[in-house]
């Protein structure tokens, strides 16, 4: 328990030695706690609340990113529109991450017909532009979040496939397994206890900036309006409204496009600092 | 005896298992793609006719999907199909009325063209930014050099593009895609004004990561000790940055434009979708809202078809760029 407090706490040493990992790490604090105040509704206005008096209204003390053809508050939309792209991105990448990695380990380690198959489909699915194939899977699954977070959830489990099976391959071949496997431990221990901890640094890396990308390919998706639906507010959404406003009023285009590249920009930031703090060879440097 | 070792090594020679994995990999895609447009609810008649199916009695439904073909077994449908893209036709549109073929034919080169332009600009501006950020690492230099990848990496291509297209038409009333396409061969200049822009786009998207797999492959290099040896005996410093230092950081530069090339071929179809441009990007698009399955997983396997050609190009130029590879 207490190495274990140790190795934790040595972790967080280095991760906080680089400075994009803190800038990063800041960012994500702050989407985290905007996603928060806007899930319990705690925003200036209701996102949804239109408003025909103030339309197209610009940012002022009552409209603090000012107002969209229908009157609706900015910055509201905004922060209930990162809530959903960052619950949309997290479920996606959970569920890439819970079955790539499984899958990985059990394709690296069984091997054989199942590996062989692992990895063919994980090539197949590669070989595809992720917004394409999204598009695709999204069109036929439907509008709901649930769907575009499945979709986006098929389109990066072939990453974490790869991701997982690498490290698997090397491990097993290692000595303390091969020792596990005669001392008859079951395979599911061995998997978990002894093979798990080889993968955990890189898939924790990849989690960070598969965020990212899903941040994106979420938003890609609502801006060609086959993610989240209107009245809805999504960042992606926003933006695909703006193309026809923003030559008038700036702030529907600024604004949530601002906040798509504060939340990538974070999870970018910290996905580095992580890389940094888990590779031993660059701690050293 | 000597024919039938040959013939083994000829049958587990590289290229000869390259190739195997290639057509592997299009024929699990192939299946992938139809199986996803397939298992899923909804079909080319409630596509096409919208809410106006309910109208339709069961009789006529079942004969639409007779006359589209999609009564037959899935196993007959993927056949049917295949058979199709391998004769060349590539399966027919039922909203337009023509071949897949033929909407390729115009969509393809406008696709390849934003590609080739993109690539060509991200490779320049990625590898250029690099070595400018890699000659004093940890100098502002370096920091403006590397938020530009980063800014590069978050900024969507779709929130670049609405705001180049905003800023144009309304600061210099320049529409350059309010006209209908030109091809290059009809019209070179009023085509390089509409490309330019979406070229642009997707450069900036693929120089972002060209940019610091160059600086870290340039750091790891400028260590080594061949380096240390050239500046030694005298070599101009400018050749030893290009020749030395840049030729043996190019590998890990060819890998990462390869794997750039598959996410470009992805923002082609929302930049297209922006710029008005009648690509791949926009047929795929325009035949997934429709339900058209043999536009989609025809257009889809071009796609593939092209990424997979890339993995196998980038191969080649490693060998030609690092002879020690075999």
């Amino acid at each position: 328990m207490r190495r274990k407090d140790k190795i934790v706490k040595g972790g967080l040493h280095y991760y906080l030695q680089s400075t994009s990992g803190i800038i990063g790490a800041i960012l994500l604090l702050f989407m985290v706690v905007a996603s928060l105040c806007a899930a319990f509704g705690w925003l200036p206005h209701n996102p949804l609340d239109q408003n025909v008096d103030e339309v197209l209204k610009g940012p002022s003390g009552k409209y603090w990113f000012g107002t969209d053809q229908f009157g609706r508050d900015i910055f509201s939309r905004t922060f209930d529109g990162m809530r959903r792209s960052l619950t949309i991105s997290i479920v996606a990448v959970s569920i890439a991450t819970l079955v790539g990695v499984t899958l990985g380990i059990l394709g690296g380690y069984l091997g054989k017909w199942f590996d062989l198959l692992i990895t063919r489909l994980s090539d197949a699915v590669f070989a595809f532009p992720a917004i394409l194939l999204a598009l695709a899977i999204v069109s036929s699954l439907g509008n709901s979040w649930v769907d575009t977070a499945l979709s986006i959830a098929i389109v990066y489990t072939p990453i974490f496939i790869r991701v997982a099976r690498g490290p698997v391959l090397t491990a097993k071949e290692m000595d303390y397994i091969k020792v596990s496997r005669i001392l008859g431990y079951s395979s599911p221990r061995i998997l978990i206890k002894h093979i798990l901890p080889n993968v955990t640094a890189p898939i924790v890396v990849q989690i960070a900036l598969s965020l990212s990308w899903a941040i994106l390919t979420e938003s890609g998706l609502s801006f060609l309006g086959l993610g989240t639906q209107p009245p809805d507010a999504s960042l992606g959404l926003m933006v695909a409204d703006a193309q026809s406003l923003a030559a008038f009023a700036w702030w529907t285009l600024a604004f949530p496009s601002l906040f798509i590249t504060i939340v990538v920009v974070g999870l970018n930031l910290v996905g580095d600092g992580l890389r940094d703090a888990m590779d031993p060879a660059r701690r050293n440097s | 005896m000597q024919v039938v070792s040959r013939l083994r090594r000829f049958i587990f020679s590289p290229t000869i298992l390259r190739i195997f994995s290639v057509l592997s990999t299009l024929f699990g895609i192939s299946i992938f793609v139809f199986v996803v447009l397939r298992v899923i609810p909804g079909d080319t008649i409630t596509g096409s006719f919208g809410i106006e199916t309910g109208v339709l009695t069961p009789d006529q439904i079942a004969q639409l999907r007779h006359y589209y073909g999609i009564d037959q077994s899935l196993l007959l449908q993927y056949l049917s199909w295949m058979k199709s893209f391998l004769s060349g036709q590539l399966g027919y549109s039922f909203s337009t009325g023509v071949s897949v073929l033929k909407l390729t034919k115009s969509a393809l080169p406008v696709t390849v063209e934003l590609a080739l332009i993109g690539t060509i600009l991200g490779v320049v501006i990625g590898i250029a930014i690099g070595m400018f950020s890699a000659r004093k690492p940890g100098s502002f230099r370096d920091f403006a050099g590397q938020l530009f990848g980063l800014l590069a990496l978050a900024i969507p291509g779709f929130v670049l593009s609405t705001a180049i297209v905003t800023i144009m038409a309304n600061k210099f009333h320049y529409f350059p895609n309010g006209l209908e396409y030109m091809p290059p061969w009809e019209n070179p200049w009023t085509n390089f004004q509409q490309m330019m822009f979406p070229g642009l786009v997707l450069g900036i998207a693929v120089a972002a990561p060209v940019m610091r797999t160059t600086r870290s492959a340039l750091l790891e290099t400028v260590d080594k000790d061949f380096v240390r040896t050239a500046h030694g005996k005298g070599v101009a410093p400018r050749k030893v940055q290009y020749r030395h230092i840049l030729r043996n950081s190019l590998i890990p530069i060819v890998t990462m434009t390869g794997i750039q090339f598959g996410y470009l071929l992805g923002g082609a179809v929302i930049v297209e979708q922006i710029f008005a441009l009648p690509g791949m990007g926009r047929q795929v698009l325009n035949a997934i809202t429709k339900r058209e399955y043999a536009t989609v997983q025809s257009s889809v396997m071009i796609f593939a078809i092209m990424f997979v050609t890339i993995n196998v190009l980038t191969d080649l130029i490693y060998r030609k760029i690092d002879p020690r590879i075999k």
